[in-house]
């Protein structure tokens, strides 16, 4: 993958850098078929290969079978056909298929390196799928770094990045179709694996199993940033300070949002729903569902079962409009 | 055949017989049709009613289709997404694909095998009451807006979660479970049909390769669904009665369930598969004009796939977590069925190529299936790469993997099957004109519909989503598809017109139209005989080699050419040979099995609402009526020991014993239910490995009682074997004490396997530990309950006068059921037992 071609230059503020990968709908690319990372790309490769032999033994096989289909044709002894079972349909496929297997088996390893519990003592992200949203929980016992957030993962270039996957519900799977395969989130669980990014971009995950109402409603962002801006990002996110009362604040206690909602630096700690400690700087809300705007986040706030049916948050029909403009502003202002 | 017979055979002697045998199996008139249990109306039935449920599921996917077709649409809303979309896997699967081969199979096996009927022909009829009342109870749920919502997998925590999944997904475990029962009696039913009721001289060998398949495939059903029905059994505990199998934060597992669905989920691709490449291998030799080419091949081939696809569920599980190193060995077997799979495709091409083809519609359908099947098994041999999988998995690459393999390879086999085989329902044709138009639209409807669908997969489209936001390059793929799915539909559609358009005005054609070679196509449409005579085989293609044949039986110069003393007979031959052994009188027109279909439905439906008192009645109505079923239609005693069957061969009227087709109904049954017990000792020992104290500290049964209870156990199996032994001795008192002694022995273990968990106070709702072993206990006392209504059917024969040394059968059944009695406690009180001593 050449690194520098069709790579916006790095900078600090997000937006800016992320405006070139923007399409309509700004929701990032979510395909198997353009790999953006080091999985992704082996597996891009040996769906390509398994994909050219598949084209070419479909093509022999439905030529023989309409050359076998002719009326006019040359009639083969039994023994003729017999040989044909033994190379066509045995000897064959089995060679074929033990190449391939090597191949596959050989990639498996190198491609998802295996990891134990205590190999992630490390940098890690620890994810958990929760019906329809994902917490993001970002670790680092011995750098200090400990701080969560949802629905919107950041990711370095060209490092490994290892994850632990839990669901606090039931099941989910973790994809992000451009960096590589699927792991399942399983309740009671933690399965572990690792990502590289290869390329800087924005990429949309999709949960993967079937959870429920939903389902189709639950992704999430990923924004792979050079290394630099990252480690930034990281250290803003680390040490955030925030003014502690101002009148969006105040709102967001009133209503009782602070029940279920945490934002950092700020009163609000509650566990149950998404962190909205950056929400306004996120690409999306409500898990993948709606364009980030101030519009967008009243009207979710309004009437979420309208957006994302089956969505725990509840419906707040009472909040009088202006306040609720108000506090869109407010929690579009958090970036 | 003597000169003595051939003379016999005069033209009046002949319509006597013929008078004789029409009213022998005739079916009442009236409203009393439907008490039939003749296998030509039951498979013409069933057949029908799998087809209904086929196009009702068919429709349901259409409604999909309208939703997906364009982004952010809201034709559904996501729950009744939800549902169709379940209801439609749901569907296809359980009410389509496996109960129309067990539809063929009864209407096509006896006159291919040469027999008049199948063994139980009363079971079949058991069956399809028990498929159209489940069908119809699982089907109508999403009228009242109850389906099931989970997917067709039903994934647990999500369908154990009430809030969710509301009662659907009861309706889908009982709903499925009752089906399943039918299931499992259809292949008992198959398995001894095709074991003991050959054609004399039909050696094992010379099988038609239809009853090879199915064979094989019943076979794996015993093997199959009873993992399922364990399944079902713990997750509707966990629904009921909140035992926590599948909750982790008392000790169960979500994954257990994954394991045990895919344990029945994989093999049962391949019962949906194998017997429409059956109806394939039966169609390409007629009208490749020649036998098959490699008969061993393709036989071997077909008991591999059997054998491997019970080594491939993990399949469906490489993005569990699970270690790399079973992923690789999954991932090898997954590939190695490709081979006996390639060795079947080329089987064909081989009899193709060895004769000349004639190519009409049932070829085109056959071979475009085919063509259909390779890209879906060549898309299945890279899914079955790990790392094509990690990302293929739960996409929309799956969704066009798995409609390329069963479409390709079961929908256009069996509807090649059904313009094949139609001629044997009225003696007329399918149109030519109307099968190649339904087959180019349902082909390039078909391939326009699920071959953009491996792009949308691979652009990331996850399945299951009920609508997906515009821009992500997933607009005009699903457009495409919905389009074709709808240009496929029209197909079905011109199908469904040829076969129901009234064909009156349409000449009755000859009986053997495409000049076949196997015995089936000696069956007459008018007739409910199914053959005329029962004639003797050598070779594999008789109506090619055995010239004569067909004028031969027809006039009844074979065996059991009349039916003289008013009962419905067919020969009982050996397992290999297929030598005679018996005459045997099959059970006739009743209403038994409808009612105990009926009300053992009723006891599904009851539990679905957890009305227990309703329940209760209808199991009770259940037993009822299968018990009065057992005593007026098993186990019959003959006013004769033997009868002269024809051709100078005299048959024993009453045989028991491993040469009986009952001890093999029975073995076959308990094989199933061993399976069934087999799976929930690996809930046990799954439960056991993923804990590091799977007991949580929770307190055991003991020892002293489970060992009490097996001393019991032993010693009432030992009660039994003495009982066959006395009663061979025609010692009828005797065998009444050992009959009542072993019966206060079984109830005695049954009760001490109960005091054990009870005594200790094991609380199933509070951990999985208790829950898995009370279930174990549960089953033991079941079936040792069961045990005991068949010792007190014994002993009310035996004062009836129908248990004697010379007419036994009931008493060695139930001795059969007592090793398998006798394994199931052995098994559960050491596990249970002696298992938590050796941690």
């Amino acid at each position: 993958m050449p690194p520098t071609e069709n790579r916006p230059r790095a900078k600090p503020h997000l937006p800016l850098f992320i405006l070139p990968f923007c399409l309509a709908g700004c929701s990032g690319s979510q395909s198997a078929l353009s790999p953006a990372g080091e999985e992704a790309s082996s597996i891009y490769l040996l769906l390509i290969v398994t994909t050219c032999g598949a084209a070419v033994i479909w093509c022999l096989v439905t030529a023989l079978l309409v050359y076998a289909g002719r009326s006019r044709r040359h009639v083969y002894s039994a023994g003729a056909g017999q040989k044909l079972i033994l190379w066509g349909g045995a000897i064959l496929p089995t060679s074929i298929l033990c190449l391939l297997l090597g191949y596959a088996l050989w990639l498996m390893p190198a491609t998802r390196p295996w990891l134990t519990n205590n190999e992630t003592s490390g940098f890690r992200i620890e994810a958990t799928g929760e019906q329809y949203w994902w917490r993001f929980a970002y670790r680092d016992a011995e750098n200090g770094i400990s701080f969560d957030t949802a629905n919107e993962l950041r990711l370095p270039v060209g490092e490994r990045i290892r994850f632990a996957l839990r669901a606090s519900d039931v099941i989910h799977s973790f994809w992000i179709p451009s960096l590589g395969g699927k792991m399942d989130m399983i309740p009671g669980r933690t399965n572990f694996f690792s990502l590289e990014a290869t390329r800087p971009g924005i990429y949309r995950a999709p949960c993967a199993e079937f959870c429920g109402t939903s389902h189709a409603l639950m992704a999430f962002t990923v924004v792979v940033m050079e290394k630099e801006p990252f480690r930034e990002w990281m250290e803003r996110q680390t040490n955030l300070l925030r003014p502690r009362e101002t009148e969006g604040a105040r709102l967001f206690a009133r209503h009782g949002c602070a029940a279920c909602h945490t934002i950092r630096g700020t009163q609000a700690r509650g566990r149950i729903g998404p962190d909205l400690t950056d929400i306004g700087a996120r690409q999306t809300i409500a898990a993948g569902t709606l364009a980030n705007t101030a519009e967008n986040i009243a009207r979710f706030i309004r009437a979420p079962h309208a957006v994302k049916p089956g969505v725990k948050m509840p419906a707040f029909p009472m909040i009088p409009q202006a306040e609720l403009t108000a506090l869109a502003a407010y929690l579009k202002g958090l970036q | 055949m003597t000169d003595r017979d051939r003379h016999d055979r005069t033209d009046e002697n002949r319509r006597e017989e013929e008078a004789q045998l029409r009213r022998v199996w005739s079916n009442p008139p009236g409203l009393g049709y439907w008490t039939s249990v003749n296998n030509t109306q039951i498979g013409l039935w069933y057949g029908s009613a799998a087809f209904a449920f086929m196009l009702f599921a068919g429709v349901l996917a259409l409604l999909v289709r309208v939703q997906l077709a364009v982004p952010d649409n809201d034709f559904l809303s996501a729950d009744l997404f939800n549902q169709a979309f379940t209801l439609h896997g749901t569907v296809m699967m359980f009410l389509f694909a496996v109960p129309i081969f067990e539809a063929v199979a009864v209407f096509l096996l006896p006159p291919m095998l040469g027999a008049r009927e199948l063994p139980f022909p009363r079971l079949s009829a058991f069956g399809f009451w028990s498929f159209l009342l489940g069908g119809i109870f699982v089907c109508g749920s999403i009228f009242f807006n109850a389906a099931p919502n989970g997917g067709w997998f039903m994934y647990p925590p999500l369908s154990t979660d009430p809030d969710y999944s509301g009662i659907g997904a009861d309706i889908w475990l009982l709903g499925l479970s009752f089906i399943e029962v039918a299931s499992i009696a259809a292949a008992v039913e198959l398995i001894v049909g095709i074991m003991k009721c050959r054609a004399p001289g039909m050696r094992i060998n010379m099988m038609p390769l239809f009853a090879w398949y199915l064979l094989i495939v019943a076979g794996m059903i015993l093997f199959a669904f009873p993992p399922l029905i364990a399944g079902d059994i713990l997750f509707e505990m966990q629904r009921m009665f909140d035992w926590p199998f599948f909750d982790v934060t008392r000790g169960g597992d979500p994954l257990l369930w994954q394991h045990l669905f895919w344990i029945f989920g994989h093999p049962e691709v391949y019962i949906i598969f194998l017997p429409a490449i059956a109806l394939m291998a039966m169609i390409v030799p007629t009208f490749a004009q020649r036998p098959i080419v490699g008969y061993s091949w393709i036989v071997l081939a077909a008991v591999g796939t059997g054998f491997l696809s019970f080594g491939l569920w993990v399949h469906h599980m490489f993005t569990t977590g699970l270690p790399q190193i079973s992923l690789a060995f999954f991932s090898a077997a997954s590939e190695a069925v490709a081979i006996p799979t390639g060795v079947q495709i080329f089987v064909f091409i081989a009899t193709m190529l060895a004769g000349r083809v004639i190519f009409s519609v049932p070829m085109l359908f056959g071979t475009g299936g085919l063509a259909i099947f390779i890209i879906g098994g060549l898309t299945g041999v890279m899914v079955a790469l790990v790392p094509i999988d990690w990302q293929a998995h739960d996409t929309y690459f799956i969704v066009a993997h798995l409609h390329y393999v069963l479409i390709g390879g079961m929908l256009f086999p069996i509807i090649a099957g059904v313009y094949y085989y139609y001629p044997l329902i009225g003696s007329r044709k399918l149109s030519d004109r109307f099968g190649k138009i339904a087959f180019w639209l349902m082909f390039a409807g078909f391939n326009l519909a699920f071959f953009p669908m491996h792009i949308t997969g691979l652009r990331g489209m996850p399945r299951r989503v009920f609508t997906y936001p515009e821009g992500i390059g997933w607009d005009w793929l699903n457009l495409l598809s919905t389009v074709g799915a709808f240009v496929f539909a029209a197909g079905v559609a011109v199908v469904v017109i040829d076969v129901v358009r009234p064909k009156h005005r349409q000449s009755k054609g000859e009986q053997n139209p495409w000049r076949a070679g196997t015995l089936e196509w000696i069956s007459e449409p008018e007739e409910n005989w199914g053959v005329r005579s029962i004639p003797i085989i050598d070779s594999r293609y008789p109506l090619w080699d055995q010239p004569g044949l067909v004028d031969d039986i027809r006039s009844g110069r074979f065996y059991l050419p009349h039916a003289r003393e008013g009962r419905r007979e067919t020969l009982v031959t050996s397992v290999l040979d297929a030598k005679p052994i018996q005459c045997l009188r099959v059970g006739g027109t009743s209403r038994l099995t409808i009612v105990s279909a009926l009300s053992l439905g009723g006891v599904f439906v009851a539990l679905t609402f957890h009305w227990w008192i309703t329940g209760v009645l209808f199991g009770a109505v259940t037993l009822a009526a299968i018990l009065a079923w057992l005593w007026t239609g098993t186990n019959d005693i003959p006013e004769k020991p033997e009868k002269d069957v024809g051709l100078g061969l005299t048959l024993p009227l009453y045989i028991s014993g491993p040469q009986s087709v009952g001890w093999w109904g029975m073995f076959i049954t308990m094989v199933g239910d061993g399976t069934a017990f087999g799976s929930l000792v690996f809930g046990y020992f799954f439960y056991w490995t993923i804990h590091e104290d799977f007991t949580a500290g929770i307190s055991g049964p003991g020892v002293a009682w489970p060992m009490a209870s097996l001393a019991m156990f032993v010693a009432g199996w030992l009660t039994m074997l003495l009982a066959r032994w006395v009663n061979e001795k025609d010692w009828t008192v005797g065998t009444r004490a050992l009959l009542i002694a072993a019966s206060v022995l079984t109830a005695g273990g049954g009760i001490a396997a109960f005091a054990g968990p009870w005594s200790f106070a094991m609380d199933p709702q509070a951990h999985v530990y208790p829950a898995i072993v009370w279930v174990l206990v549960l089953w033991l006392m079941a079936h040792a309950a069961v045990g005991l209504i068949m010792l007190f059917y014994c002993l009310a024969r035996s004062l009836a006068g129908r248990l004697s040394a010379a007419y036994d059968m009931d008493l060695r059944n139930v001795v059969l059921y007592w090793h398998f009695l006798t394994v199931t406690a052995v098994t559960t009180l050491c596990v249970i037992g002696l298992f938590p001593l050796a941690r």
